[in-house]
């Protein structure tokens, strides 16, 4: 199917908006009326009813084009915020390949690969990209290769190595991200970089994740959701720019809800690289304001009950605090008690 | 919903490398490419032997980026539960096997200055191929490399041509040449990794000497062969299938379950990476943990067992699958 | 964004000394040295015979076999970056100071490919910070109070837990972001 893909803005005039087909494709995070941390982590396969997020295992949307525009403003201002440590070479080959195939894979009409021995042609539609280049050989690309191809692909990356038991966090481009720094992180281990997250330690989340994770196999990745929230369609909620953005949430009314608040949908998919044994984390954003939520009444309902109830720290951390009462007052308006189905998916 | 990643092969040689070692290779039956790996890894290879169903791992030995075939060696074991000896005797030019992807329990570091490589016999198969990814890399290395005499040891020839004398070194237990092991790892610069793989003796032995030498244990590496042991006959009830199986003498408690129908989690069948760790909900006798991967409070504990080589010295154990 | 207890702030488990070890080096700073005499009396003078001492400012009253006083710690960290270019597997590494002190040592190590659970840090002297701001990226040596101002940026930070290795450094966060200028007092947290 071609997409067709929008021209919009994720900072000034915030010109972003979901379409109603997009609407639709939205991966909810929540399958019941509650939540709480888990290892939620289930086969990274296709699932959902025809052109759901999980159709295509790296998944491109109508706002492709302008993601990546805005990727690449971040970038100009910030270098930091793609980086890779020295020995991290042979994953980010993998990286490149890992995404070309599977984007080619998930839409030829947009994307496609041709292998000759290491003599590889790409072509980038969209972006009006055609790469020849020699796989292995960096000085044949314009930058090195996950630089190259996360420039290419909605989300942000993160490719951890492993080692002594445990992950570490040696390269990534990561310019939407909720709230952590790349250039702060680098380097850390598993339990570091999640150092910051809330209860989830003492519920001993990680360490069985972590266990689950480093038995991840090749050719059966894995995928999770996670969520926050995000005031006004803005990708970079970076920590470095958050002295900017951060009176944002100042600026919460019952009269903007609708438009200003943003369900913010992190889609985490884990792969385990052939070359390196490394593992690519992808976590992929999806926005999604108040008044295109309540369009699907199941979400609408389940939403206003899952931040109603939330913990505080909870809420605290993912720092929520300042509109939460705002918003669930004005979320209340559209849930009349009825029951909701179990599951993520629309009724 | 669990995905089958299992791929069909057929072997499309058997070498002879040396005494009591043969190589096989690999080719995909529906003629698509392999996927590529990382030196150390290893695959699980799925033996119909009549009945039975066997499964044993063996390292990739073959090139990491050579998605045309992989290749294995097997060293035909006397007292083998089978594996060994039906792949020497039974497998033929030709036949299908099924195999798994490839799993890495062994990577090399890859921040490390120098990789050194410490071989017993068929313990050389993982090293094989790291070296190969190695070279490609521009990485330094070198191998020291023990066998019990020259017709036993494979690819002693071949390594030593392809590296050079400076980074291949052999050792012939016939000859009465030996590993230095001490006076190898007195002078590496700082941020070498060391590698060991061969019988428990010698990697206990390489290790304890490198500890001694003022190694952490950050820069020691090794992988160990262990097959299931034999031992006594015994029930195991599976409680959430509703089964109770009997373990033989020469079967493993996860071959059991398999044979049985039942799924279970698995990578190394060795005891290593501890994905088929099961909770154990009661036991009638004494567990006997052979892996290395539970900690000992847990092995006392009795509440957990690694089902792919420990079993139970006793009547029965009831399992969480 | 105010959480405390975080997971990356460092470990600091002690001196001792690895009998196995061939050679010790010892990277220490001001009241660090403290932690090496501590050890002569726990477990004797031995391992002096074989140990080199780098040390920034007055060098400790022991006999090891090489020592070496630095006058500021820039020149101790390129001194120590020599060193391990040269040092020999065996050689354990030993950090003792603040905990700027340790980070920034620490770091040198992890450049040579040295494994940093390998390395043995014992924290002595200020408990004052050294700070990265996530926002110009300055770092502030020496924070004693939370939150701070940025020397480079001027803005208020939150000084959080959470601790980079590879920077040497907790993280400094905007304080006041959501609400300019509303930042509490600064309050003496790391004396």
């Amino acid at each position: 199917m071609n997409i067709k893909f929008k021209q919009e803005t994720f900072r000034g005039d915030f010109t972003y908006r979901n379409s109603p087909d997009n609407i639709k494709r939205f991966p909810f995070p929540f399958h019941e009326d509650k939540y709480m941390y888990a290892v939620n982590m289930e086969p990274h396969v296709p699932a959902g009813p025809k052109g759901y997020a999980f159709e295509h295992m790296i998944d491109v949307d109508e706002h492709y084009v302008s993601e990546m525009r805005d990727r690449a403003l971040v970038l100009k201002e910030d270098p930091l915020r793609c980086q890779a440590l020295p020995h991290m070479m042979a994953a980010q080959w993998d990286t490149l390949e890992l995404l070309m195939e599977q984007q080619a894979a998930g839409y030829p009409e947009h994307f496609s690969l041709t292998k000759n021995s290491d003599q590889w042609h790409w072509i980038n539609r969209p972006l009006g990209i055609d790469q020849k280049f020699t796989f292995g050989d960096p000085s044949t690309l314009p930058y090195e290769p996950m630089e190259y191809i996360t420039r290419q692909a909605q989300g942000d990356f993160c490719i951890v190595d492993q080692r002594d038991g445990n992950l570490w966090m040696d390269a990534g481009m990561v310019t939407t991200q909720a709230d952590w720094s790349l250039d702060f992180d680098i380097g850390m281990n598993f339990m570091e970089w999640h150092g910051p997250v809330p209860l989830a330690h003492q519920m001993g989340v990680f360490d069985r994740a972590l266990k689950f994770l480093l038995n991840l196999q090749q050719g059966k990745p894995v995928r999770r959701l996670n969520w926050t929230m995000t005031i006004n369609p803005r990708l970079d909620t970076s920590p470095e720019n958050y002295h900017k953005w951060g009176t944002d949430r100042m600026t919460v009314t019952p009269e903007n809800v609708g438009e200003k608040v943003h369900l913010r949908c992190e889609l985490q998919s884990l792969w385990r690289l052939p070359r390196s044994n490394a593992m690519l984390f992808v976590i992929r954003c999806y926005l999604l304001k108040m008044d295109e939520l309540v369009t699907v009444p199941k979400w609408a309902r389940r939403f206003h009950r899952v931040l109603r109830d939330l913990p505080t720290e909870l809420a605290d951390y993912k720092g929520l605090t300042r509109f939460r009462p705002t918003t669930v007052e004005w979320l209340s308006k559209y849930d009349d008690g009825a029951a909701t189905s179990s599951g993520i998916f629309p009724e | 919903m669990s995905i089958n990643t299992e791929m069909n092969v057929r072997v499309a040689a058997i070498d002879q490398v040396a005494e009591k070692v043969k190589r096989f290779r690999f080719e995909r039956v529906d003629g698509s490419p392999l996927p590529v790996f990382s030196g150390g890894a290893h695959i699980v290879v799925a033996m119909r032997d009549g009945d039975i169903l066997r499964r044993n791992p063996y390292s990739l030995m073959s090139s990491p980026h050579d998605q045309t075939a992989y290749e294995i060696s097997v060293l035909r074991v006397e007292q083998s539960r089978g594996g060994s000896a039906f792949m020497h005797e039974h497998v033929k030019l030709g036949d299908q096997l099924t195999i798994s992807q490839p799993v890495n329990l062994f990577p090399h570091d890859v921040r490390g200055r120098k990789h050194i490589f410490m071989a017993g016999g068929i313990g050389i198969t993982p090293f094989i191929a790291m070296m190969d990814q190695l070279h490609r890399d521009g990485s330094q290395f070198e191998l020291h490399y023990a066998v019990r005499d020259r017709n036993h040891g494979a690819y002693w020839r071949e390594l030593s041509e392809r590296y050079g004398n400076h980074r291949i070194k052999i050792y012939v237990d016939a000859e009465k040449l030996f590993i230095p092991t001490e006076a190898i790892l007195s002078n590496q610069v700082l941020g070498t990794h060391l590698y060991v793989c061969g019988p428990s003796g010698m990697i206990d032995a390489v290790l304890g000497k490198a500890t001694s030498l003022g190694w952490p244990k950050q820069n020691l590496h090794s992988e160990r062969f262990l097959a299931p042991p034999p031992g006594h006959v015994f029930k195991a009830e599976l409680k959430r299938s509703n089964k109770t199986i009997t373990v033989g003498t020469h079967q493993s408690i996860l071959e059991a379950v398999e044979a049985a129908g039942v799924d279970a989690p698995y990578l190394c069948r060795g005891g290593a990476c501890g994905q088929c760790e099961t909770s154990v909900l009661a036991c009638d006798g004494t567990i006997e943990h052979h892996d290395i991967y539970l900690e000992p409070e847990d092995k006392i504990s009795g509440k957990k067992i690694m089902i792919c080589v420990s079993r139970v010295k006793g009547q029965a154990i009831s399992l969480d699958l | 964004m105010l959480v405390q207890g975080i997971k990356s702030r460092p470990v600091y488990t002690g001196l001792d000394i690895d009998p196995n070890a061939r050679r010790h080096l010892f990277a220490l700073e001001g009241a660090g040295v403290e932690a090496l005499l501590d050890q002569v009396k726990a477990v004797g003078s031995d391992f002096l015979k074989s140990s080199d001492i780098l040390c920034v400012g007055q060098l400790p009253n022991v006999a090891a076999e090489d020592m070496w006083s630095a006058p500021t710690i820039p020149v101790l960290l390129n001194r120590l970056r020599v060193n391990l270019i040269n040092a020999k597997m065996g050689t354990r590494l030993y950090l003792s100071g603040t905990e700027g002190f340790i980070g920034q040592t620490m770091k040198v190590a992890l450049d040579q490919g040295i494994d940093f659970n390998s390395i043995r840090t014992e924290h002595r002297g200020s408990t004052a910070r050294r700070v990265q701001c996530v926002h110009c990226k300055g770092i502030t040596e020496s924070v004693k109070t939370s939150p701070f101002q940025c020397s480079h940026c001027g803005l208020n930070l939150l000084v959080r837990d959470h601790y980079s290795r590879r920077l040497a450094a907790f993280q400094g966060v905007c304080i006041d972001a959501e609400e300019p200028g509303t930042a509490p007092p600064p309050v003496e947290m790391f004396p």
